[in-house]
């Protein structure tokens, strides 16, 4: 059976090309002072004859490292930017997620918030002001309506952003991945709206570099890299080459033979920001601990002993640290926490069940070594690698959060944070109730 | 069109399977979405975004203080003071002109109204770039929402001005109707103004500082501090008739004419012939469409300009 309804969404050969001063006129003084010179522009193409289409009441994901071009796809989608060549045809009432609340004011009550939220989604004063209370309603903030929004809890902002979403009839959404940041909890929230409303009905795109969330919501997924569509398919198979195209050279190859042959660019986004998916993060702003004991180094080996940043699912690896001693301490414990990049603690080896480690004398230099078979599913995790004394109270000699990035490739079809081995076996059960005689 | 058929596979929760790109019937598509523009597609949806958003600006400014309404009238009142004291004590310039407290301060609450309006204009864009690179609406709500909330202000300043007209023994005349109309065109001047500022500004930062100056001129050039009867007893007839080619002058002189006395001659009088009033109509219309035009231009490329 053919489909003859028109498509949500149908993009057909976009590009767009900015153009960006590298000198010259920012002033009407520079201007003035010289009139005939033609400000250099550097012409950055950021979306190249891109081409999808998104069926009515499909989950679609666009996914795309940094500097892919996905945030412009969204722009120019949801009508924020013009387009260059090509066409974007929308069939429905479209609004635009960029943000959770566009234009809410914290020193403002709940009533102008929603007034003015509504009216840019789309809405009329009139109809905006008539479905005010039914706003407050979905959102369950009846008894709130007249409180600063400053004063609302996370929760309470974001079931009151989402009530307008919902209330301005959008057949068609665009969400930006900038919606689910925040704590754990607040992208709980976010998340647990994105599941209603996909069970809705409604057609939803989601733009994000988050290939779980893709997996988890999407039925189909767009690649995007360098401004051009790599793939377009089953969110799973375009995780998978979204984490292969990190380092793979092939397709990095294949990308930068496609802009070489075009001449209408000089120079894409993915250049200037450079692009580090894994390696060590060292901002150490959040270390701290009383010295008893450095951190010195820490770091990640594969099963042949060389340090990684990334590495294969299911191979031996060891998380090892080298801990120089200032003073004097008995039985020190020694961890690695890792956390996957959504900040949920997956696996916390340490000494704490082991025999006591001893004594470790002023001035000696120790490594910790941890083994263990890496069932960590593929994709993003933090390391976060300590000391510290644990009798009476916790006591950080040194504790270095976030120290580390890795990232565990492979081909482990799994929503999962860990796959570890496991068996499964099918029996008939004949003698279940719902089985007909 | 036929109906809309999906193809849905028996199942739970059974989603639309994706039809091929190619195979998609091209003739059943609506025609292509358009950039940002400056106007949109509904143009009551456009005024009551800048009326919603000029309200939203009003409340934060007044609710937060108890004494907000105060504050505002502070700054037009102080500049009065002063003023009064040097024109009427120091120079001595104002005593020749009937009711010239009252002249003066309607003087300074229009010229605030043109600051507010314009200055305000100026980073409206900039200061708004979170909606602005965030959501498609008619970009020319800014600056008109910028004129509102500058009218509103404008209401609550003329208050006093009205007190103190009647306080100081103007009589109540049927000219004062005028004022509704000629500040009308007043806010229609300060629109093309604002217009021109606050999409110049995207692209040239200098356009603040000069606009500060332009305005400062304007004050002491306009007419505000020194009614036209003490220009033209000075300067004589010609220096009169020019200060009417600028169109904030003549409505001024014109608000003065209806509101304060009838020795205050009229934009007409002053300018000696109707013809010369065809200056300030034109450079009027000439700042509303040339400032429409470059903003509508500007307006797809605001976004990215930001």
């Amino acid at each position: 059976m053919t489909n003859q309804a028109p498509p949500a969404i149908l993009v057909d050969g976009i590009s767009k090309t900015f153009e960006i001063p590298t000198e010259g006129a920012h002033t009407l003084k520079e201007r003035a002072l010289h009139p005939l010179r033609r400000g250099q522009v550097r012409r950055m193409r950021s979306l190249r004859n891109v081409s999808f289409h998104v069926e009515r009441g499909e989950f679609f994901g666009v996914v795309g490292r940094n500097g892919s071009g996905k945030s412009t796809m969204l722009k120019t989608l949801a009508g924020i930017y013009g387009i260059d060549e090509g066409a974007i045809h929308v069939d429905g009432r479209m609004s635009t997620f960029i943000e959770l609340g566009v234009g809410f004011n914290p020193d403002l009550a709940a009533y102008d918030n929603v007034m003015l939220n509504a009216q840019m989604l789309g809405l009329g004063r009139s109809e905006a002001r008539a479905r005010f209370d039914k706003i407050l309603e979905f959102a369950e903030l009846g008894d709130f309506a007249d409180l600063k929004i400053k004063n609302y809890s996370s929760g309470m902002l974001v079931r009151l952003a989402f009530a307008v979403m919902i209330q301005v009839d959008a057949e068609i959404l665009l969400i930006d991945e900038v919606l689910a940041v925040g704590d754990a909890a607040f992208q709980q929230k976010c998340f647990d709206e994105f599941e209603r409303i996909r069970d809705s009905g409604a057609t939803v795109i989601l733009v994000t570099h988050d290939m779980s969330a893709v997996k988890r919501f999407c039925d189909r997924a767009l690649l995007l890299e360098r401004g051009t569509v790599v793939a377009i398919g089953d969110p799973e198979e375009i995780g998978d080459q979204y984490l292969d195209m990190n380092f793979s050279a092939d397709a990095r190859a294949e990308v930068a033979a496609e802009i070489a042959a075009d001449p209408d660019d000089e120079e894409t986004s993915a250049d200037r920001t450079t692009i580090s998916l894994a390696g060590s993060v060292n901002h150490d702003v959040d270390r701290h601990g009383n010295q008893k004991a450095e951190i010195v180094d820490s770091w990640v080996e594969d099963e042949n002993g060389d340090r990684v940043e990334v590495l294969t699912f299911g191979s031996s690896c060891t998380f090892a640290m080298r801990v120089a001693f200032h003073e004097t301490v008995e039985n020190p414990l020694f961890g690695m926490s890792v956390l996957t990049d959504q900040g949920v603690t997956v696996f916390e080896p340490n000494n704490l069940d082991l025999p006591p480690a001893g004594r470790f004398e002023a001035g000696s230099v120790h490594e910790s070594r941890i083994t263990f078979e890496s069932y960590l599913a593929p994709g993003r995790y933090v390391l976060t690698p300590s000391v510290c004394k644990d009798e009476s109270g916790l006591e950080w000699f040194d504790r270095r959060p976030r120290m580390h990035k890795l990232l565990v490739t492979g081909h482990v079809k799994t929503l999962g944070t860990m796959h570890p081995p496991f068996r499964l076996e099918l029996t008939a059960a004949t003698d279940d109730p719902a089985v007909s005689t | 069109m036929s109906a809309p058929q999906t193809t849905v596979p028996d199942g739970f929760n059974a989603k639309p399977v994706a039809r091929d790109f190619s195979e998609i019937d091209r003739s059943t598509l609506k025609p292509p979405i358009k950039g940002p523009s400056a106007l949109g597609t509904d143009f009551r949806r456009m005024m009551g975004l800048a009326w919603t958003m000029a309200t939203a600006e009003f409340k934060l400014r007044f609710y937060g203080s108890f004494l907000g309404y105060f504050w505002q009238l502070a700054r037009p009142m102080l500049l009065f003071g002063v003023l009064m004291v040097v024109f009427t004590v120091v120079v001595r310039l104002g005593n020749d002109v009937e009711l010239y407290g009252p002249t003066l301060l309607l003087g300074i609450v229009l010229f605030t109204f043109l600051g507010d309006a314009t200055g305000g204009a100026v980073s409206a864009m900039v200061d708004r770039e979170n909606l602005v690179r965030k959501i498609d609406f008619p970009r020319m709500a800014v600056p008109i929402s910028v004129v509102i909330l500058a009218s509103f202000n404008l209401v609550l300043n003329l208050i006093p001005v009205l007190i103190f007209l009647i306080a100081s023994g103007a009589e109540i005349r049927w000219t004062w109707l005028e004022l509704p109309f000629l500040l009308l065109l007043l806010g229609v001047l300060c629109l093309a103004i604002a217009m021109i500022l606050s999409a110049l500004y995207v692209r040239f930062r200098d356009v603040r500082p000069i606009w500060e100056v332009v305005l400062q001129a304007m004050f002491y050039a306009s007419g505000v501090l020194v009614p036209v009867q003490a220009i033209q007893a000075k300067f004589g007839d010609t220096i009169e008739r020019i200060l009417m080619f600028n169109p904030f002058s003549a409505i001024l002189q014109q608000s003065r004419h209806a509101m304060i006395a009838p020795s205050h001659p009229s934009a007409l009088d002053s300018a000696g012939a109707w013809w010369v009033l065809l200056i300030p109509t034109a450079i009027t219309l000439a700042l509303l469409f040339g400032g429409f035009w470059y903003f509508n231009r500007e307006a797809p490329r605001i976004a990215e300009r930001l």
